[in-house]
């Protein structure tokens, strides 16, 4: 069984966004140095430290992509042997079918936060059908070239 | 900074949205992870000990199935800290760890039965309700935070 301090914590990072690759958040962990543990996976990162340093790094990494990047507490460590496939035998990990659920609405809720951000009325970007203003072709030109 | 109880108990996005605008999420992953990462291992795999089951025991009778009980048993002291919650209603996945049913609706009734603010509404199957979605949360976090101020 993994040994851990108690005061040790893990974070599930999930990434939804155009722009950041799992890959490129762990090149950032990477270079900042924190002491701590990071496991790529095909949804994101697992993170394992100290507390603070844990809590540090998911701000840095929330900061590449605020509205599309999903961040959760995680109970058992990264790499733990009650949960990992490799001693288990294979099989998704438990946990993993709700995550994949919900990875599936997270565009979605990713676009609705940026619309909060700049303050959209919810109900007025509703029902009318409006013209397509040009900065918003621009943005969804940009986001299926970043693809 | 409001202690807020959500359901699904392991919800990503519910977790995400609370700590995001602010609020401290009472999430059941943070009661399993003192019980797997604790040095003192009194059973393991999963270090439960015979205090637990009497945890569960202030939730649910002793004739209820073992796992309402089991689970009442880490969801139950949530409740007790909340000071507000998020009750999302048909979730897309309900088995695993949320997959009892009786302990999902004990559970909703004890939060109800509390003197707190709670926001329930249906989980997001579009984009239209996504927005929706999360402008009432929002809302419903930041009606918080201002009470919070006065």
């Amino acid at each position: 069984m993994t040994d851990v301090k108690q005061e040790e914590i893990t974070k599930v990072i999930v990434i939804s966004s155009d722009k950041v690759l799992p890959v490129d958040a762990a090149m950032k962990i990477y270079e900042s140095e924190f002491p701590v543990t990071v496991k790529e996976t095909c949804f994101g990162l697992i993170v394992t430290g100290p507390a603070e340093d844990v809590l540090m790094v998911t701000e840095e990494i929330r900061k590449l992509d605020k509205n599309h990047i999903f961040v959760k507490d995680r109970g058992f460590p990264a790499g733990d042997e009650r949960r990992c496939r490799a001693s288990r035998g294979g099989g998704p990990r438990p946990g993993f079918h709700f995550l994949r659920e919900e990875v599936r609405m997270l565009p979605a809720i990713g676009t609705a936060l940026d619309e909060l951000e700049v303050k959209e009325p919810l109900k007025k970007s509703r029902g009318k059908k409006d013209k397509l203003k040009v900065s918003e072709l621009e943005k969804i030109i940009e986001a299926e070239i970043a693809r | 900074m409001a202690k807020i109880f959500i359901y699904p108990v392991n919800s990503l996005i519910l977790a995400d949205l609370v700590e995001r605008f602010g609020h401290k999420p009472l999430a059941v992953m943070n009661q399993v992870r003192e019980k797997v990462t604790n040095i003192s291992l009194d059973s393991p795999p999963v270090n439960i000990t015979p205090e637990d089951p009497k945890i569960g025991l202030r939730y649910a009778a002793v004739e209820v199935p073992a796992g309402v009980r089991g689970r009442m048993s880490l969801i139950g002291p949530l409740i007790e800290e909340a000071e507000a919650a998020i009750i999302v209603h048909e979730p897309p996945v309900d088995f695993g760890c949320v997959g009892c049913n009786r302990t999902n609706e004990l559970m909703k009734y004890l939060v109800r039965s509390k003197d707190i603010p709670i926001l329930e509404l249906r989980y997001p199957e579009a984009e239209e309700n996504a927005q929706e979605f999360v402008y009432k949360i929002a809302a419903f976090l930041e009606a918080l935070s201002g009470e919070e101020e006065k």
